[in-house]
């Protein structure tokens, strides 16, 4: 059974002399306990849209949120009023951010901000929820806890206020984590550290995750099941070793193919997909990619391609490994 | 051999700490840049990888002559930087050019493209009249591939690859010799990466550039370079052909390095060990004594804290560390570099 499971969830983003902006175009998928889902895509393809919907924290003008995301054969996030909602942010859902300088407040100490939580969700005050905070800084490796509570977040290193950020979400044992590229403001050795983390207390607690990313190097080794957007739509969803061994949409298959690899060899060139973001087309059209793509068919323009295919599905008339 | 276009030697950028309201007191510096030596041979490419503080912009910065350097010397086709009077300084500045990672903040958003452009050629008195300055943008926008319409155009009508592409024409519109690029791909995104990645590397073939290329991507670097250094706290930890350094990587800080770079292949992330490093960079203000490296080092002695090793010449490789060989035989795991069969 699906911890959560979002149907059909929509995200117009319009005002009164603006041209609306689908930036979410009916995006479905489950997530089940203990499992992690990966939304991947570049900027704009509406992974963080989509994460903020579901934590009813985009703005409350501006833009029309449609479909159902239903959380533990319960509620609906999306139509839930704020105080439930208010409710269930930090305790059942929490969520991890990209950058952690801006997500922390500078003026206020870290072992403030860890006990807030504790004391809105858990009832903890006083010298409790202290003790409480540091172990769990202890828990997300921070060393020194008792210290590195009384400091403020411009004294802490950039991993280690990830850290801290970390500890935060996790400090109510929360059944569904969202990370919104944790690693992305993070070097190499301490995103390695980071990931690390977070698949240990996934593991240990049987927390649900959805990480949402750009890297597909970080999906490919923490991800159970990966969902590729374009321009607001699912375009692949697969099981991880299924989408790697087997990219059946030319943009997935485009984005593997444009990356650089360690184990590429000088000289090899890379096989760029050709034209920007920028260059789409509306799905009711058509193929939102379909400027870009190197397989379009002249079926591709006449109207929105479904997603087909069972288990490892894809939204293209033309997929790759059709011609065989 | 070919001949060598920049020569960098002993170099060291020290930035003062000063205390104090009225009278600033130095009480001590941060040694961004301490002690690194290089050299780049003529239409090669040099990769610069490190994590952020390492001193790898500042290096960048510090061969342009943009950040003056504390000690060292830094040599363009065999002519002296350092002690170049301001003038003559300035003559040379044509031919090292560079090209900046945020293409947004550093082009000016309230000059259209052709007077970005022609900037560089007015200062240096390249083209006699607008209508030759002209001629030489137009043909430089059609070698970055951008359409000439674009002259008339401002920064903000373009999309992040093609403010990029601008920012490229920038530089090589004086028609450098050298250029350095500090991060060229890394604000861009992964399928625009790539058009620029092969761009810098036709340009390269077309018009005989040397680049620095400074990125903390490691799969960037690989593929664009031909030799990398690898730096630690501000200074060179090893230095390899691009091929050799990734087959076989000997410092322990690159070992880690290397394996921490997540792979789009779940196959070989599963199977793969992680050299997971403990902890953050030490403050470059107050680095460790011996190797710098040897707070985060699994494989730390006590001669580490002693001694400061030099980069040494161990199997082709420039290692700085004292077990180098003792370690070699320590690979990175298996799976780590087998390149997939497709």
């Amino acid at each position: 059974m699906a911890l959560l499971n979002v149907e059909d969830l929509t995200v117009v983003f319009g005002g009164k002399d603006r041209a609306d902006v689908r930036a979410v175009d009916g995006v479905s998928f489950e997530v089940r306990a203990g499992e992690v889902i990966g939304l991947v895509g570049e900027s704009g393809c509406g992974k963080s849209v989509t994460s903020l919907a579901l934590m009813g924290l985009l703005p409350p003008k501006g833009n029309k949120v449609t479909g159902k995301a239903i959380f533990d054969d319960g509620v609906n996030l999306l139509s839930t009023d704020q105080r439930t909602l208010r409710d269930m942010r930090g305790r059942e859902i929490a969520m991890i951010f990209q950058d952690p300088l801006s997500s922390l407040n500078p003026v206020v100490p870290i072992g403030v901000q860890v006990t807030e939580v504790l004391a809105r969700h858990r009832g903890m005050t006083g010298e409790r929820a202290r003790k409480e905070a540091e172990a769990l800084l202890d828990r997300v490796g921070i060393p020194d806890p008792r210290r590195r509570l009384k400091e403020y977040p411009h004294q802490l290193s950039g991993g280690m206020r990830q850290r801290a950020l970390i500890a935060m979400a996790v400090a109510c044992r929360p059944r569904l984590l969202i990370a919104d590229e944790p690693t992305t403001a993070l070097d190499v050795t301490i995103q390695a550290q980071i990931l690390e983390l977070l698949k240990e207390l996934v593991h240990q607690d049987g927390t649900a995750m959805i990480m949402i990313t750009h890297d597909l190097g970080v999906v490919a080794g923490l991800c159970d099941w990966i969902n590729v957007l374009y321009a607001g739509r699912v375009v692949e969803t697969a099981s991880r070793h299924s989408l790697f061994a087997q990219p059946t949409h030319p943009y997935t298959h485009g984005l593997l193919a444009s990356i650089p690899r360690l184990d590429s060899v000088r000289g090899d060139r890379l096989n760029p997909i050709p034209g920007s973001v920028r260059d789409l087309l509306p799905w009711v059209e058509g193929c939102a990619f379909a400027p870009r793509c190197e397989r379009v068919l002249e079926s591709c323009v006449e109207g929105p391609p479904a997603l087909v295919g069972g288990a490892h599905a894809y939204r293209c008339v033309n997929p790759f490994g059709a011609d065989s | 051999m070919t001949e060598k276009l920049v020569e960098i030697e002993d170099l060291k950028v020290y930035f003062p700490i000063t205390k104090g309201i009225l009278f600033d007191r130095v009480i001590g510096h941060v040694m961004a840049v301490d002690g690194v030596s290089l050299s780049i041979g003529q239409g090669e490419t040099y990769g610069l990888v490190g994590e952020s503080g390492c001193g790898k912009s500042t290096l960048g910065r510090a061969l342009l002559q943009l950040n003056p350097p504390t000690a060292g010397k830094v040599r363009l086709g065999g002519i002296e930087l350092t002690t170049l009077p301001r003038e003559q300084l300035r003559a040379q500045r044509k031919r090292m050019q560079m090209i900046f990672q945020d293409p947004m903040s550093s082009l000016d958003p309230r000059q259209n493209i052709e007077s970005i452009l022609s900037e560089g050629l007015v200062a240096h008195g390249i083209g006699a009249n607008r209508e030759e300055r002209r001629a030489l943008i137009s043909r430089t926008l059609d070698a970055v591939g951008l359409p000439r319409w674009a002259l008339s155009r401002y920064p903000h009508e373009f999309s992040g690859g093609q403010r990029q592409r601008i920012g490229i024409a920038r530089a090589l519109v004086l028609s450098p010799e050298l250029i350095v690029a500090d991060e060229p791909v890394s604000a861009l995104d992964v399928s625009i990466q790539a058009q620029v990645i092969n761009l810098l590397d036709e340009l390269q073939t077309s018009l005989g550039l040397t680049y620095l290329v400074i990125a903390h991507d490691l799969a960037v670097v690989r593929h664009i370079s031909d030799t990398v250094g690898v730096m630690y706290l501000g200074a060179l930890v090893e230095e390899a052909s691009s091929n050799d350094l990734y087959r076989r990587p000997l410092h322990p800080y690159t070992k880690a390095l290397m394996s921490a770079v997540p792979v789009p292949d779940p196959l070989i992330e599963e199977r793969r060990e992680r050299i997971l490093l403990k902890g953050d960079l030490p403050s470059p203000a107050n680095p460790p004594s011996g190797c710098r490296f040897r707070t985060r080092c699994p494989w730390a002695r006590e001669r580490c804290a002693a001694e400061r090793p030099e980069l040494r010449l161990i199997e082709g490789h420039k290692v700085a560390c004292h077990f180098a060989e003792e370690l070699a035989g320590i690979a990175v795991p298996e799976g780590e570099l087998v390149s997939r069969s497709d």
